[in-house]
């Protein structure tokens, strides 16, 4: 195992436990205002001090931990849910129409930055966690589609999948029992990715106020809140960011990590 | 050549249509009325039926899409109904800040990373690549917009290199450049991180070829056969990068601007949400579909163009 997938796995193990644990404690009430107590430096009662609110930042560091992490999770869960099957469609009917609409789509999808789709569904229907999701997963759609189509070609050509042919499978059945378990490394590094991407996508759509809406805690709310206290206290603006940073770096050190410990022929071939 | 380029740009062309239809449909079939979804809950109904008919909302579907990208075609991009003005002169107004702030952003990042990948791949595995690859871990994983406060909070609150945000206009170039600076900086540097990775990799993958081991045995020292055969030879993944990164640096640019204050597209869009202001959302959302469209299409031929390869295959 590489020192990237162990240091990768720590990083994010750690916001996992946090997230985990703000379901049963945190060390203060979010909920409850102190504005005497607001914009106070790191000290005894609040490891990370406090925000503009008084409230504790290292409680909604928890609580944000968790907003980041669902979010960009069930957007990784929809980007694999439809897309992995449509890429699986697209190369077992290899050079149809079928192929040829789902692929085409795909380039369309990806005309559309998720900023863009988000933009487009808040406009209409109103920002909240819940749109970033779709946005977030909209966009994962296609990455899946065009992996699992390209990791799945290949395969099509492979003497057991002949064999496959030959004992009568049908392609859906080729396509669940022997393409789909040859390529779910591949899924595994890649969701690591659209994970860590979901992550930044995420606080920049909180950012901007088109993500979790107060008072759900979000890495991204809590920098646009920090943006014109800044100066007077850099704290607030400081922890939430290394909090992404951290957790998005952790993430693509798995990813880089796993790629290398899940495939020996780039192992070999790296050195 | 001639054929794939006409290939192409059937594929663009239905894009465009389906792109165009598919935003239509969102922004102005999907909430029901847009009239009354416009004014809010507490408009009267003389007041939504007056904007129904100002926006043309008594026409079928069909007429008003028509009416709409026949329109766009036309640089009329329709009335905007919280400014009272054209779309179009609203647009026209902010993307003399979206558009050189993408650009100046593209050119620091080429910038940046040029050098950086190059450095690293020619240093493969010493102390010079690995900082560099450590460094673009990092870049990589930086949300964008909190290095852009950062900035602020070094070189303007403490340094006061550079002003926090605002843009002065373009009657003086070089104070609307240096407001652009920090703007640009906070855009690149994720940009510029990944263009690093793909140049240092794809050198990588050029290096092992057999002409640089020829260009070595005629007896081009290594630093020779890298400038001269490799680093021209990489370039061709390196440029379809770049120009898949303009658009990113395009939309990414929604964000930034509202670090910064800017007074570009991303505000139009944000106070045309807040405002409801639904046709200008509509169009400033469809020029920038068309732009990453747009420039994939060039992007693609300029690839065809420089490898033959690419040609026959489609």
């Amino acid at each position: 195992m590489s020192r990237n997938l162990i240091i990768g796995a720590a990083l994010t193990l750690v916001f996992i436990a946090l997230a985990a644990v703000s379901f049963i404690w945190t060390p203060a009430e979010i909920e409850t205002l102190d504005i005497p107590n607001k914009l106070q430096g790191p000290n005894g009662t609040n490891p990370l001090g406090t925000d503009h609110f008084g409230r504790d930042i290292l409680s909604m560091i928890m609580m944000g931990a968790r907003t980041s992490i669902a979010v960009a999770l069930v957007a990784v869960g929809i980007g694999m849910a439809l897309g992995v099957p449509l890429g699986l469609l697209a190369a077992a009917r290899h050079g149809s129409m079928l192929d040829e609409l789902i692929m085409r789509g795909n380039d369309l999808v990806f005309a559309f930055p998720s900023l863009v789709i988000a933009i487009l569904i808040t406009a209409v229907f109103g920002a909240s966690a819940v749109n970033a999701i779709i946005a977030i997963g909209i966009f994962n759609i296609p990455v899946f589609a065009r992996l699992t189509r390209g990791a799945a070609l290949p395969l099509w050509e492979r003497d057991f999948i002949l064999a496959a042919r030959v004992c009568g499978k049908s392609a859906a059945r080729i396509s669940v029992e022997h393409i789909l378990p040859n390529i779910t490394n591949l899924m595994i590094v890649q969701g690591t990715i659209q994970f860590s991407l979901g992550i930044l996508a995420e606080a920049a759509l909180s950012y901007i106020g088109l993500g979790a809406q107060p008072p759900t805690a979000s890495w991204g709310r809590m920098l646009a809140d920090a943006q014109t206290l800044v100066s007077i206290a850099p704290h607030t603006a400081l922890i939430p960011g290394f909090a992404i940073l951290l957790m998005v770096l952790g993430l693509n050190l798995m990813g880089d990590g796993l790629r290398d410990w899940l495939d020996p022929r780039i192992r070999v071939a790296r050195t | 050549m001639i054929r794939y380029a006409l290939g192409r740009l059937t594929s663009l062309i239905i894009s465009l249509i389906v792109a165009s239809v598919v935003i239509f449909a969102v922004i102005e079939v999907i909430p029901g009325d847009p009239a009354a979804f416009m004014l809010g809950v507490n408009a009267r109904p003389d007041t939504i039926a007056a904007l129904r008919a100002e926006m043309g909302l008594d026409q079928p579907l069909i007429t008003r899409y028509l009416d709409w990208v026949t329109g766009l075609l036309r640089g009329d991009f329709g009335q905007s109904w919280t400014y009272k003005t054209p779309v179009s002169e609203l647009i026209n107004d902010r993307i003399w800040v979206s558009l050189p702030l993408a650009i100046y952003a593209l050119i620091l990042s080429t910038l940046i990373a040029f050098p950086a990948g190059i450095y690293a791949a020619s240093r493969r595995g010493g102390a010079g690549d690995v900082t560099i690859m450590g460094a673009t871990q990092l870049g990589v994983a930086i949300p964008n917009f909190w290095f852009a406060m950062i900035l602020v909070l070094i070189f303007a609150i403490n340094l006061r290199w550079f002003s926090a945000g605002g843009f002065p206009g373009w009657s003086d170039p070089f104070q609307a450049l240096k407001s652009l600076t920090l703007p640009a900086i906070a855009l690149a540097l994720p940009q510029a991180a990944i263009l690093a990775r793909v140049m240092r990799s794809s050198l990588l993958d050029m290096l092992g070829e057999d002409f640089i081991r020829t260009a070595r045995a005629k007896g081009l020292s290594r630093r020779q056969a890298l400038w001269k055969h490799a680093v021209r030879n990489a370039l061709i993944p390196v440029l379809t990068i770049i120009g898949l990164q303009f658009s990113f640096l395009l939309a990414g640019g929604i964000i930034i601007e509202q670090v910064f204050f800017l007074p570009g597209l991303g505000r139009l869009i944000f106070q045309s949400i807040s405002a409801r202001d639904l046709i200008v959302v509509e169009s400033v959302v469809m020029l920038l579909v068309f732009t990453v469209i747009m420039v994939n299409f060039l992007v693609d031929l300029a690839y065809a163009a420089v490898d033959p390869r690419l040609r026959t295959k489609a």
